[in-house]
Parts: C-alpha cells; structure tokens; sequence
C-alpha cells in the first residue's frame, strides 16, 4: 500500500471513508438526523449530500426507534445503510431494534438473512453537554452477540474500520468520541481497511501493560511518554474492538509486563474494564501478574455540567500516571 | 399472484349473467385459484389445530399464538401478492407465512425443533420465517416489525425493484411508538409499504377500548396523510380488495396505505391464556356466526364455484399434507449441540 498519507481530522477520515464507500458500491446509503444540507450535528457527514443527493443522504425524522428500525429492514433486503444516531446517548430510544432486531435476526431464522448494517454512536464527555449528551455506552451493546462494536482511537483506525464495516455483513456499532473529530493524523489516501477484531499495540514497554478504548488511547500515551521520564516504560494496547475481544494481545503484553491497568470512559462498573481484567484472571496471564489489576473508569454518576466536575467524572492523565507509579513501585 | 390474476380474470369464475355484480375475488380470480385460497386458509387452520394438539402431547415446546379465526385477513392480504412481494410478521404469525407460500412440513420441523425447520431450530413459533417466499420473519417484540418492513420498502425505492411490503401487526402495536414513526416515514417517503393491522380486539387481556384513543384504529391513518381502510377481516373478498387496492397503489409509486381488519381469535393470546378479560358468548358468537372459512365456502357454493363434496375434498387433502408435514417433522434429525453459535454471525470470529 503506497498510497499517499496526508493529515486528516478524525472527522475528515469518517467522511472520506463514506465517500469511498458510496462511490464504490451504490447500495450504500447514510441516514440519520441532519446529516444533510445541515452536515450532521458534528459536520460528520459535511458536504456530502451534495455530491451523492437526497435519495442517499437521508434525513430521517427525529425517530430513533424508527430509523434504526429502517436501517435494518433496508439491510436485510439488499442496502448497505450507514446510520448515524446525532448522539450516542439517543441509541437508549433504538435499543429494541438494535438489540432484538438487528443482532438477532440472522440467528433468529437460521442464517437465512444477515444484516450489513453500520450504525455510528458519538459518544464521550468533555463537551459540556451534561449527562443526556456525554454518555459512553459501548458495554451495552458490547454485551450482545450478533453485533460487533468497535472504538477507533485514530482518523488512521477510523477510516479503515468503517470501510471493514461497511464490507462486513453483520451490524458494525462505531462508537467515535467527540473529543476525538477534530484530531489529526496521517491518513492514506484511497480504500483500505483495518480490521474489526485486532487491537494494535501503540507503544511498546516492559513494566506495565495499560489497555485503552478511544480517547483513552491518547491520555494513556501522554502518560506513558511522562512515565518514561521517571523510568517507567509502559505498553499501550489500543483495544480498537470490544465485541469481539482480541485477548491474544492483551493476554501476550500482560505476560511480558506482568501489569496491567485497564483505562477507559465507560462507567467503572460492569464495563469493558471488568471484561479485560476477567479475561486476563481466566488466562496464563494470570500466574504471571506481579500486582493486582487496576481499573480507572468512568465515575459511579452521571456526566455532570460543570467543567471541572465533568473532567473529574472520567480518567484523566494523572490518574493513569498515578496508578502505574503505584503498580511499578508496589505501592499496591 | 397478482400477474396471474389479470390474466385468468379472462376466464373468471363462470357465471350466469352480469358477473360484475359479484365480490371483488369472484371477479378477479380464476375457480383454481380460489379454490388455492380456500386450501390455504385450510391449511392454516389446520396447521394451528396440529401444532396445539402436539404441543399438548409434549411434542413442542415454549409457547405459541394461534391465529385461528383469522384465516381470512393473512390469506386475503396475501392473494394480491407477488412471490417476491415481501412481508414482515407477527408473534401471531403462522397464517401469514402459509398464506404467504410456505411448507407447513418445513414450519412443523421449526416447531419441533429439527434442523430441516425455516430456521434450523433456532427461532420456533415466534420466529417463523421463509425469506424464499418473501416472508421476513414474524417478531417476539409488539411493533418491532414495523420499522423493518418501511425499510424493506426503501429497498424496494431505492434499488427499483418493484416490490411491494406488507406488514402485518395487531391492534396491540398501534400504541407502540414504532407504528407511529413507521408509518411517519413510509408516508413522508411515498414508500411501497401496506400496512396491516390485524384488529382482534385485544392486546392480549386489554380491549382496544380501553387501550386505543380512536375508535378505529384506520383512523390513525389519518394523522400520517395516508388512506385509512376498515374491511370485516372475516371476509376474505373484502379483505382481498383493500388488499389489492393498497397494492397497486403501492406499485404506482403513491405511498402507503393502512388497513384494518376486524377479526377475532378464537384461542387465547398464548398459551398461559385463562380467558378472563372476555365471555363464552362473545367467543361462541364469532365462532358460530362470523367464521371465516365458514363464510367463504358459503360463497363458493353459492356462486356455483365448488360442490359441498368438492369443498370437503379440499379440506381431506389438507389434512393429508398436515399428517405428513407432522410425520416429516418427528423424523428430523435435531441440531448437533457443536452448532449452538453458528450464525450469531455471518462469518465466523474468533470471541
């Protein structure tokens, strides 16, 4: 692949991706609230619909249940629609038709069908919005087999993975932090994919593994690059995918670094925290632990306004700094 | 069904004088394929009474809704239909995938739970589908095929395939959100979806009186700027005539129309049914005034269509294919455990 690589926003990487997609395969159709004249409600979908029009850049009503439930009918019998939800807390009003429609109709009739759907959730704090615009809930339907939920850290990563997704047959969840859109990276130009089920390891070092969704990834980084200052060298594991897991890696990075540290928005409990700590518990990772596993999640409430409070509510770059100083000195 | 039909309306129904006065079916429909229709509505029916009577024996498992009594509306909406017309269904969906071209060999196996069932034992009574005759799937969740099959008609736009949408549902989902938003879209998109309320009267235990702000649900129909039809869904002309109505109208490309069939289930709303919310009276009333089978084979005599010993030959033939559609299901073989997680998706992955 030598395809020419240019600094793209994360934005402009999910809007390319679409254009490609649509170029390419003219059963594929984006949907969702303002997408159109307006650009959607983070100037995802942009200028598109004026290139593709109004019968493949739909503005649906204000209908999540509905629209989702579109979306799926229309895969199911031959369209290829990229659904976009304005916020990822609005999904609460589709869950019938994401979780008991959407996951389950292939299983449901044998195989019979399969549904090539690819809905995108922005989601994450940090923007004021308070506790109905700022949720992260992937677990939620990371917990449901039939879909697959993806995080993309980078406008590299997001690019690549919706274009998998739009190619993959079953429903592909894009859960894209809004901190994230106007980030920058390299970018290639033209068609490529990344793949759905692979975490990638962003940096390399022996004395603590810390596994991050999304945003995360960057805050775990910046906190890694401090740490190799005072002797630390941590290894970042970018998860990228939370259904399905890739455990090989994580698993393979404990082993070597004999700590582990979990970092992600999602509230702490019953999150994706709890699903890596488990799976390393379950492993031969496990008898290779020199510390107990710590998880820094999202805080036990809502998203609050406050900018201050809204910061505290989630992990922030000293918190991660913190606990790795306390794993690696054995304060813990 | 609908290309055959204008063509067999050259030798419809043979008749004594103006035809132009009879129903809409006896003037549209060739007597073989009335007669298609009456065996159907049959089979139905005894699809159901075999699938009670082995579910009492043991035989099948779960639960189910039987739809018998409302024969007429799955297979009058159907008649009009194309095989590759496409419908969405309900949790009281067994009628509609026979009337919409089914096996009940095949939907006997799903019910007993065999691999060579529409679903390979993975879905049953309430999932029952035959995407190979343009059934989608009937739905466990009340309204949860509405916004499927308005999407299933924006294919049908989108990719110009011709196809109309039917999508069934009961008097229970109109007060669900989803009806609302679907028939929104379908309307604000002029999209090629009839929507079928299949009214028989109760949400389970509650009345459409007490749950249903309009007095008829083809009101509603009304608020997204669509028509809005009431036929007696026990009449299977009637029923066969809005259907067609809504159909072309659909293919024109004018948008979507709703319709509403009064019905009644004679069986309780599932099998934990006590029948408490409703009396012996109202139940015998329909069983014994308004049945649609009844009132069809009435028809086909009366208008010279088929003897009482052709009618009864239909329905021996019926019950032929229903002992053998059982017979082909207890002989099945089951699903091997190791196959418990194919098809949550397409292509396997790894965890």
């Amino acid at each position: 692949m030598n395809a020419p690589v240019r600094e793209l926003s994360y934005s402009q990487a999910i809007k390319e991706a679409m254009a490609i997609a649509m170029e390419n395969d003219e059963r594929v159709v984006l949907m969702g609230e303002d997408i159109g004249v307006y650009g959607g409600a983070f100037q995802v979908t942009g200028d598109l619909v004026e290139r593709f029009g109004t019968d493949r850049v739909m503005d649906t009503p204000i209908s999540e249940l509905g629209g989702a439930g579109v979306a799926v009918g229309a895969a199911v019998t031959g369209l290829r629609p990229i659904f976009e939800f304005q916020f990822s807390d609005f999904a609460a009003l589709a869950m019938e038709q994401i979780v008991n429609q959407a996951a389950k109709m292939r299983y449901m009739l044998g195989g019979a069908v399969s549904v090539p759907l690819v809905m995108r959730f922005p989601a994450g704090s940090g923007t004021g919005a308070a506790a109905q615009h700022s949720q992260s809930l992937e677990a939620w339907l990371g917990h449901v087999p039939g879909l697959k939920v993806i995080q993309p850290a980078t406008p590299h990563d997001v690019k690549g993975m919706l274009l998998a997704a739009v190619a993959d047959p079953d429903p592909v969840m894009i859960f894209e932090h809004k901190l994230l859109y106007k980030m920058k990276g390299p970018v290639p130009e033209g068609h490529y994919t990344v793949p759905l089920d692979k975490a990638d390891v962003r940096r390399q070092g022996r004395d603590v593994t810390i596994v991050a969704t999304s945003i995360m990834v960057h805050k775990a980084l910046e906190a890694a690059g401090q740490m190799a200052a005072e002797g630390i060298e941590a290894e970042v594991v970018d998860l990228r995918s939370i259904r399905p897991i890739d455990g090989e890696t994580i698993i393979a990075s404990v082993k070597k670094t004999t700590r582990l540290i979990c970092v992600y928005e999602g509230v702490k409990t019953l999150g994706v925290g709890a699903e890596i700590s488990a799976l390393i518990a379950e492993s031969e990772a496990f008898d290779y632990l020199d510390a107990p596993i710590v998880r820094l999640g999202g805080s036990e409430t809502p998203i609050p306004y406050n900018p201050e409070l809204e910061k505290a509510a989630v992990p922030q770059v000293p918190d991660i700094l913190a606990a790795s100083r306390d794993l690696v000195r054995g304060a813990r | 069904m609908a290309a055959q039909a204008r063509a067999a309306q050259a030798d419809a129904v043979p008749q004594d004088g103006d035809a132009s006065n009879l129903p809409f079916i006896y003037r549209t429909y060739s007597r073989e394929q009335l007669l298609a229709a009456l065996h159907r509505m049959h089979l139905i029916r005894q699809f159901e009474e075999g699938a009670e009577e082995s579910y009492m024996r043991g035989l099948i498992h779960g639960t189910m809704h039987l739809s018998i009594g409302q024969e007429a509306s799955a297979m009058g909406i159907c008649m009009p239909l194309s095989k590759e017309d496409q419908i969405t269904s309900t949790h009281r969906g067994h009628g509609h995938c026979i009337a919409k071209g089914a096996e009940v060999s095949r939907m006997f196996a799903e019910f007993f739970g065999k691999t060579t069932g529409y679903c390979a034992g993975r879905g049953g009574s309430m999932h029952i589908a035959d995407v190979t005759t343009g059934n989608l799937g009937a739905n466990g969740i009340v309204g949860g095929g509405l916004p499927i099959a308005v999407g299933a008609a924006l294919t049908a736009k989108r990719l110009k395939t011709g196809k109309v949408v039917v999508c069934f549902f009961g008097d229970g989902a109109n007060n669900e959100g989803a009806f609302h938003e679907a028939l929104n879209m379908a309307a604000v998109w002029k999209l090629p979806v009839v929507f079928v309320c299949e009214n028989n009267g109760y949400g389970m235990s509650t009345s459409t009186a007490r749950s249903t702000a309009v007095a008829h649900i083809a009101d509603r129909a009304a608020a997204y700027g669509m028509p809005g039809v009431i036929v007696d869904g026990n009449v299977l002309s009637d029923v066969a005539e809005a259907s067609h109505d809504a159909v072309e109208r659909a293919r024109r490309g004018e948008g979507p129309t709703l319709i509403e069939c009064k019905t009644y289930r004679y069986r309780g709303h599932s099998k934990s049914d006590r029948n408490r919310y409703r009396t012996k009276d109202e139940i015998e009333d329909w069983m014994n005034n308004r049945d649609p089978i009844v009132r069809y084979e009435a028809q086909l005599q009366e208008f010279g269509i088929a003897t009482r010993g052709e009618l009864d030959a239909v329905q021996e033939a019926v019950r032929q294919e229903i002992a053998a559609g059982i017979e082909f299901a207890k002989e099945s073989p089951m699903p091997e455990l190791s196959g418990l997680a194919d098809n949550v998706y397409t292509a396997e992955v790894s965890r």
